[in-house]
């Protein structure tokens, strides 16, 4: 028993280690979400909030419906493979009302050289240019149709 | 692009881990150097460090205290910081820290200090008036028991506690050397050396910063510095320093002669943007020139006040050179492509949240909770009360 009066403080410091926890477990059990784990490590309600959000891209199928001259002139050139809205930017609010949302133009100047200006990380047989050198500020499209840009291919304007 | 040479990745060219995540692993070894210094006295029974004892606990507990601080000012959401805690995900290393550094406050560095320190603090919750009072009073925890059998109990649960605290403090520091050592995508920082380089150079730059302070607070105070005890410091600070420095040089050696593909790369690095903080600062000025000035106090006798200027001089220098070493791991790190074709530039802002004046301010705010510690709980009281009863 002597011991226990003398090792007293030790369990007072202990109990501090046991309210702690169960501060710990208490504050836990609020904070956090409940559907946190279902189905991993996140929370299971964040599925059906992101599904909930409004859709931004209408997807090429949708423009091809109503764009279908500029479809087959892409369709034949280098940028067949490459999306309308990887241009155009996400456009599902101008295919859900074409009459009222209309899509700014790009800038050409500005828009092609994030893929062709050149670099080292760029494969090699990629069309690459130094825009200062190859066209010093004169918008793309002044010679390339950016439907299909080649030149030789019938694609200049 | 200014400051980009060769070729980087978009994502290279601006650095992301600031001056702060160069603080925050000096601060923690600051700690664990400072807490084995204390272990050489509690366990290994170094007696004369034992003027350094309650001082190196303090400055651990003051600097731990500032530790997790640059982490916060680096987070984009610090108040989301804390959900590491409740839904921590066992791969994460930086999860699992979390509870090792609440490990070693909390059941390590708190309760010891509050073992060694509880006579003190019962006696100083009937002496004093006010304020002061309560605060001791709540530390007291209800309990004024402090009859021998008592204190022989908590010498012993100390001893437990010190046993259980060395390689607490090993992990806790070891940690942060592994979340380096364990990027695998970065050949500056992936080693299996990584961890045991950072321990060492943190007890080096541990048991530095205790020594200076020391001598510094004794001088303060009026009083003589007990160069037993200092040369004792500065012979333990020279042979951790030596192995510090040989695993250092063991990690290059093998670096140089693995040559694997980003030697050249890395190796032009050094040679370049970090030649003046590797080879000058952190190699020749911080390592080198202290360890032959510690060399020499071992081999050549030396009057007292030459003893205190070396270890002075080495000290600053060893705090710098380890400060060097976290720079050089750090910033160094992201210097280079990960192409090895190109480097990046670090430019370090002023007075931002990552800046020169933050990192200045989370460096001078250590020595205030220290300052706080010392006046609540000064280390000197308890020579005068034992000194002349253990007959020195």
């Amino acid at each position: 028993m002597n011991l226990f009066k003398d090792a007293g403080h030790l369990f007072r410091f202990a109990g501090l280690f046991v309210i702690a926890f169960i501060a710990f477990l208490v504050i836990r059990g609020y904070v956090v979400p409940k559907s946190f784990g279902k189905y991993g490590h996140y929370r299971a309600a964040a599925i059906d909030e992101i599904a909930a959000l409004p859709i931004k891209y209408a997807g090429h199928q949708a423009c091809e419906t109503c764009h279908t001259d500029i479809a087959t002139v892409k369709g034949k050139g280098m940028h067949a493979h490459v999306n309308c809205e990887a241009c155009h930017g996400a456009l599902a609010a101008h295919a859900n009302d074409p009459a009222s949302v209309q899509p700014v133009k790009p800038d050409t100047a500005v828009l092609c050289v994030r893929c062709h200006s050149a670099s080292a990380a760029r494969p090699k047989n990629f069309p690459q240019i130094d825009a200062a050198e190859h066209s010093n500020g004169v918008p793309c499209e002044t010679c390339h149709n950016p439907h299909s840009p080649a030149i030789d291919a019938g694609g200049a304007k | 692009m200014s400051g980009v040479e060769g070729y980087m990745y978009p994502n290279e060219i601006t650095l992301f881990w600031s001056v702060l995540i160069v603080l925050y692993p000096y601060i923690t070894g600051l700690v664990a150097g400072a807490f084995i210094l204390a272990s050489l006295e509690r366990i290994f029974r170094v007696e004369a460090v034992k003027p350094t004892y309650r001082l190196a606990l303090l400055t651990a507990l003051a600097f731990l205290l500032d530790a997790p601080l640059p982490l916060q000012l680096h987070l984009g959401h610090p108040e989301r910081s804390p959900e590491m805690y409740f839904t921590p995900h066992s791969t994460s290393a930086m999860a699992m820290f979390g509870y090792v550094y609440l490990w070693y406050l909390m059941a390590v560095l708190v309760f010891e200090i509050w073992l060694d320190y509880r006579r003190d603090i019962v006696l100083k919750s009937q002496q004093t008036r006010g304020l002061l009072r309560l605060v001791y009073k709540i530390m007291t925890l209800g309990s004024t028991n402090i009859s021998e059998r008592a204190l022989a109990i908590d010498e012993k649960a100390g001893w437990i506690v010190t046993l259980i605290g060395i390689p607490s403090a090993f992990l806790l520091h070891g940690y942060v050397g592994f979340i380096f050592g364990s990027i695998k995508a970065n050949p500056w920082w992936s080693s299996p050396l990584m961890p045991v380089v950072f321990i060492f150079s943190a007890m080096v730059s541990g048991i530095a910063g205790v020594m200076l302070l020391y001598m510094a607070l004794t001088k303060m105070r009026g009083q003589t510095i007990d160069m037993r005890c200092v040369d004792t410091i500065a012979m333990y600070m020279f042979y951790i320093f030596i192995i510090d420095f040989s695993l250092e040089m063991l990690d290059l050696v093998h670096r140089i002669y693995e040559a694997d593909e980003s030697f050249r790369s890395l190796n032009f690095m050094v040679h370049t943007k970090l030649f003046f903080s590797q080879i000058v600062v952190q190699i020749l000025l911080g390592t080198l020139l202290p360890l032959i000035l510690l060399f020499l106090t071992q081999v050549v006798k030396m009057s007292e006040k030459a003893r205190k200027r070396i270890y002075t001089f080495s000290g600053i220098m060893i705090l710098i050179s380890v400060f060097a070493m976290r720079w050089n791991v750090v910033i160094g790190g992201q210097l280079f492509s990960k192409s090895f074709l190109g480097y990046t530039t670090y430019k370090m802002t002023l007075a931002t949240r990552e800046g020169l004046l933050a990192a200045i301010a989370l460096t001078i705010l250590p020595f205030l909770f220290l300052w706080v510690l010392l006046k609540l709980l000064p280390p000197w009281d308890h020579e005068k009360a034992h000194a002349p009863a253990a007959g020195d």
